[in-house]
Parts: structure tokens; C-alpha cells; sequence
């Protein structure tokens, strides 16, 4: 068993796959020079601590005692399907039985010239490192995209002191998968903060000297920072796959197995785009930890044989401030939404397909007030339930009811 | 090791459901199983220190509203990704409708 990309996704896979009693050699292949390790925290408790520290998925001691090889450093360069091999950037090679390709992905390129190395992105660790040297209450920083990752870096900034303006070229930010009337509790809470929003500017030019950038906006105002974050959304990585003949449809196209077309190689992770169930087969790909989680998990299982459906709902938090969100479901699979109120301000939206299905969940509120409500409303969504609207709503009628039902 | 102190009234907890207990600088959570047995774990979750009792309880699983990590709250057990460390569990008696917890 071969796992490309030793992440959230290829970390989790090779101990599910001594966890299922995997007896042969498994061997994990990471071109970061780290163990595989949760990124999130590199938006938020890591850019905020003193020290950053990796929080590693697994130790060197628990790889070794379960008999797993991690090869760190180095790339896999090229797949011969043929001949089962991977070949590796050191020039070595590995056979394989089974490959799983968790590639994950990376940062979109604001594709602009006049970028230089104050212009920066965040994906690793290494990456998260360099900004924190940067966050400093002198320091000017500028967010450019107003999307999860740019906010979380907001904050943590914010919080280490630095001025910060977030740049958004849509006419709000969150404009992928978060409801309106949730995003404006964000772009007020940032507001609250000290951050600038601007949103519904598109950028006309950037200078970057080296030390400083200079970013110009449609109205002509210019924005000086130390440091420029670009936060432009995620591109998955596919081109090994490609190269290796493997169909690409907005990712690794894997089937509800989350097997590709070759019956030896799968893709899980932020790298695959796969059929979701309980949205009819609708094709998507998700950018999410939990989904890396499971999908990894699943994944080992198949590899030795199990030809298990992904069944999960999608499933996603985010942190700003003091403040959770967390959305369960694609919210733009729903006609129509119900509001409930809860304690402190906090709120979710249920989202309500034209037939009356439950489809998606968005709640926020403050540390983790709607946690227990969008995980029951998970569960709804994975029933294919029709709660009435009316209970929905109603703060007295509890969820954990209309799951019986 | 007698330490037995009075958490909540047994009343306080609905059934297949948890609540926090904070005790001397210290918290923990208390649940009432489906089957109306009272059971108490350390109250914030190996993974990040979040409080378990907003989380949801299913059976004898709690599961931690931060990121899904999955407990058996009778024996402690870290049942899920991405929890590994068990958490501390502590004997419970109910007496007279108070819910007791020994904290030895
Ligand atoms: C800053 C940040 C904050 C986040 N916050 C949240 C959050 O709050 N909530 C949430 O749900 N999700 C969050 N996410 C998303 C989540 O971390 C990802 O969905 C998850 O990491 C995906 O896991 P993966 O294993 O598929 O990919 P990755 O974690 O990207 O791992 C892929 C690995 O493969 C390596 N690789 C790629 N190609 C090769 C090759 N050819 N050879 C060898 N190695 C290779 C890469 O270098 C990388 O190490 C966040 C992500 C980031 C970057
Ligand atoms: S804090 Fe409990 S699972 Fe992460």
C-alpha cells in the first residue's frame, strides 16, 4: 500500500489501515519535511502563540510501532500504472498494490504581476511561520480575499496587534457556501475589531519592493502594506494524476468508492471530486478537514476491499474571534430558509429543498453555542428528513425530537 | 479516596443528555445514559480543551462539539478521529435525588 501526501487525509488513511488489521507494508510519501500534521490551527491557535507548534496526526513513534514508512521530503514525481510503480523525486522507486493519492491542495496565484516576496499565501506550516514574523503591532497587514482562511488570519493578526484591511472583490465576503445574514455577523465582528473590509473592489495593481506592497484598487485608493496574504481560494493537485492518464473534473475524479477509473488507484481528500449521495450523485469537492478525515479513512477500508459508498454530509467550522461557525450541508442546495434563535445571540439557518428536504444547516454563534443543533441537523440531512418548518424554528421544540420521528 | 461531592439534582440532566459540573478549578461533565444511569468524565476534551457538555450524546458516546472527536463516556474511551487520549472518568452515585460524584 503506497499513500501519496502525508497530510490530513494520507495521515489518517495508513492508521486506518493497520487499524483494519493491514498486515503488508505500508509506506506514506510527503514532499513537506514535516509529520503529517492539521492545518487548521495554522490559521488560528498557531499564528497566535508565542511559538508555533506542529500538531502532528502522528507521532514517529506511533508510525514506527504500527509498522508504517514515512518517506518526508520528497516528491512522487510520476505514476506508472503498468508496471505499479511510483517513481520518487530522490530517483528512487516504490511498487505498490494499492495507491491512494491524497495530494490535497494548494493556494490559488493571484494571477497579477508586481507580486514579490511580501506577497505571500498560507497552506503549511512553513508558510505560517513566515507570516507570524510578520504580525507585529507596527506591521501593516493586507488579507487579500475575504474567504475562511483570510478572516482567521484577520483575526489572529488582530490579535497580535497588527492593522489589518481585508480586500474583497465580491460585493461581500463569504460569497461561496456561507448565507448572507451569517456573513454579516463576521464582517461586523471583524468591523468591531478594527479591521478594514472593503469589499466589492476588484485590485487594479500591485508593487512589491521587497519590503513593502503597494496595492491599488478600482476607486484608485492604494492600500500600503508590509505584508500582502493572498487568500484566493484553493486549486486542487492533480497533475500527477493527470500525467498518469487519470480523468480530472475539478479534482482526481473518483466514484462514490472513491476509486478512479483504475481499480488500483484511489484519491481522497481535497485533491478528489466524487459523487455525493444525499445530494443524488451531485458531484462536488469539498476543502474541508472532516470530509479529509473520513475520506481517508474510507478509503484505506476500500483499498482492502470494502467497496463502501461515501455517505457523509459535508461538514465544515470555522473561528474568528471569540465567534464558531459551522455549516453542515451544501446551503445552496436550499429554495428557502428557517431561522432559529439560541442563546446569546447565536443562530442558525436551516435550509429547506423545494420539496420540504432539509438540505443544509449554517449556524454561528459565540465558542460553541450551535454545535449541538448542526450536528443534529447533520444527522436530519443524512435521514433525507422533512422536519416541519414550525419546529425548525421554534427554540422549544427540540432537534433531537424530530430525529425520532 | 471518599471524596463524594454533590454535583447536581438528578433532575438537572435529561435523559441521553450531559452537563458541565465545575468543581475546585477544575471541570467535568456529568451524563444521564438512555438508560437512566448517571456516569462523569474530566470535562474538557483530550483534543483542544473544549467543554464536552455542548456536545451530543448518542448512546454512551459523547461526541465533542469542537471537531466530532468521539468518547465512551462510561469507560472514557476515545472512539474517533481525531481524539486519542482517553479521558478520566469518575464514579457516580445518585442518593436522595442528588447526583454525587467521587473526585478522590
Ligand atoms: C490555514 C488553513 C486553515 C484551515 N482551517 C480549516 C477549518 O477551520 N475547518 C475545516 O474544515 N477545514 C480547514 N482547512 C482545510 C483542511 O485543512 C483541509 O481540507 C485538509 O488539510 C485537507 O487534507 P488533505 O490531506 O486532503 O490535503 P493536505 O492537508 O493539503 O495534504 C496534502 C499533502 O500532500 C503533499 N503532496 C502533494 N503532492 C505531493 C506529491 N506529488 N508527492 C508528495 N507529497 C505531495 C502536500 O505537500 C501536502 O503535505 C484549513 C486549511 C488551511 C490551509
Ligand atoms: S476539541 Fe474535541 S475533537 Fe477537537
Amino acid at each position: 500500500m503506497v499513500i501519496i501526501g502525508a497530510g490530513e487525509c494520507g495521515g489518517r488513511a495508513v492508521l486506518t489501515l493497520r487499524d483494519l488489521g493491514h498486515e503488508g507494508p505500508v509506506t506514506l510519501v510527503g514532499d513537506e519535511p514535516h509529520l503529517p500534521y492539521e492545518r487548521p490551527p495554522l490559521s488560528k491557535e498557531a499564528m497566535t502563540s508565542e511559538a508555533p507548534l506542529i500538531k502532528a496526526i502522528a507521532s514517529d513513534k506511533l508510525l514506527a510501532e504500527r509498522s508504517i514508512r514515512h518517506i518526508h521530503s520528497v516528491r512522487a514525481v510520476a505514476i506508472d500504472r503498468a508496471a505499479h510503480l511510483v517513481r520518487l523525486s530522490d530517483g528512487s522507486s516504490l511498487g505498490y498494490g494499492k495507491l491512494l493519492l491524497a495530494t490535497g491542495s494548494v493556494p490559488r496565484k493571484l494571477p497579477m504581476p508586481g507580486l514579490g516576496g511580501r506577497c505571500v499565501y498560507l497552506r503549511t506550516f512553513n508558510d505560517a511561520l513566515a507570516i507570524r514574523a510578520h504580525l507585529k503591532p507596527e506591521n501593516r497587514v493586507a488579507i487579500i480575499g475575504g474567504g475562511f482562511i483570510g478572516l482567521e488570519l484577520a483575526a489572529s493578526a488582530r490579535k497580535l496587534g497588527a492593522t489589518v484591511t481585508v480586500l474583497e472583490a465580491q460585493p461581500r465576503i463569504l460569497m461561496r457556501g456561507v448565507p448572507a445574514e451569517v456573513a454579516e455577523i463576521i464582517h461586523k465582528a471583524h468591523q468591531a475589531e478594527g479591521v478594514k473590509v472593503l469589499t466589492g473592489q476588484g485590485i487594479t495593481a500591485i508593487a512589491d519592493d521587497g519590503t513593502q506592497v503597494r496595492i491599488t484598487l478600482a476607486d484608485r485608493q492604494d492600500i500600503v502594506a508590509d505584508l500582502a496574504v493572498i487568500g484566493i481560494g484553493a486549486v486542487p493537485v492533480t497533475a500527477l494524476a493527470a500525467e498518469a492518464g487519470l480523468a480530472i473534473d475539478n479534482g482526481i475524479a473518483v466514484d462514490e468508492n472513491l476509486c478512479t477509473a483504475d481499480p488500483d488507484v484511489f484519491a481522497a481528500g481535497d485533491c478528489c471530486s466524487f459523487p455525493l449521495a444525499v445530494y443524488g450523485g451531485r458531484r462536488v469537492r469539498l476543502e474541508a478537514w472532516r470530509n479529509a478525515q473520513e475520506q481517508g479513512a474510507l478509503a484505506a477500508k476500500n483499498m482492502l476491499g470494502a467497496k463502501e459508498a461515501h455517505a457523509a454530509v459535508p461538514w465544515f467550522w470555522s473561528d474568528q474571534y471569540g465567534l464558531t461557525l459551522q455549516i453542515a450541508g451544501l446551503s445552496d442546495e436550499g429554495r428557502s430558509t428557517v431561522r432559529r434563535d439560541l442563546y446569546d445571540g447565536a443562530f442558525i439557518l436551516f435550509h429547506l429543498a423545494e420539496d420540504g428536504r432539509l438540505v443544509a444547516a449554517s449556524g454561528i454563534g459565540p465558542g460553541n453555542a450551535v454545535a449541538r443543533d448542526i450536528r443534529l441537523a447533520e444527522m436530519l440531512i443524512a435521514k433525507r428528513a422533512t422536519p416541519a418548518p414550525e419546529a425548525l424554528g421554534s427554540q422549544s421544540v427540540k432537534l433531537k425530537s424530530l430525529l425520532a420521528a | 479516596m471518599s471524596d463524594w461531592v454533590e454535583a447536581c439534582a438528578a433532575g438537572d440532566i435529561d435523559e441521553e443528555d450531559v452537563m458541565r459540573f465545575d468543581h475546585a478549578g477544575r471541570t467535568y461533565a456529568i451524563y444521564r445514559s438512555p438508560e437512566d444511569e448517571y456516569y462523569a468524565t474530566d470535562g474538557l476534551c483530550s483534543h483542544e480543551k473544549v467543554h464536552l457538555a455542548d456536545g451530543l450524546v448518542m448512546d454512551d458516546i459523547i461526541e465533542c462539539p469542537k471537531h466530532n472527536g468521539r468518547f465512551n463516556y462510561k469507560t472514557g474511551d476515545a472512539r474517533g478521529a481525531p481524539v486519542c487520549v482517553n479521558l478520566k472518568t469518575y464514579p457516580v452515585k445518585v442518593d436522595a435525588g442528588k447526583v454525587l460524584i467521587q473526585l478522590g
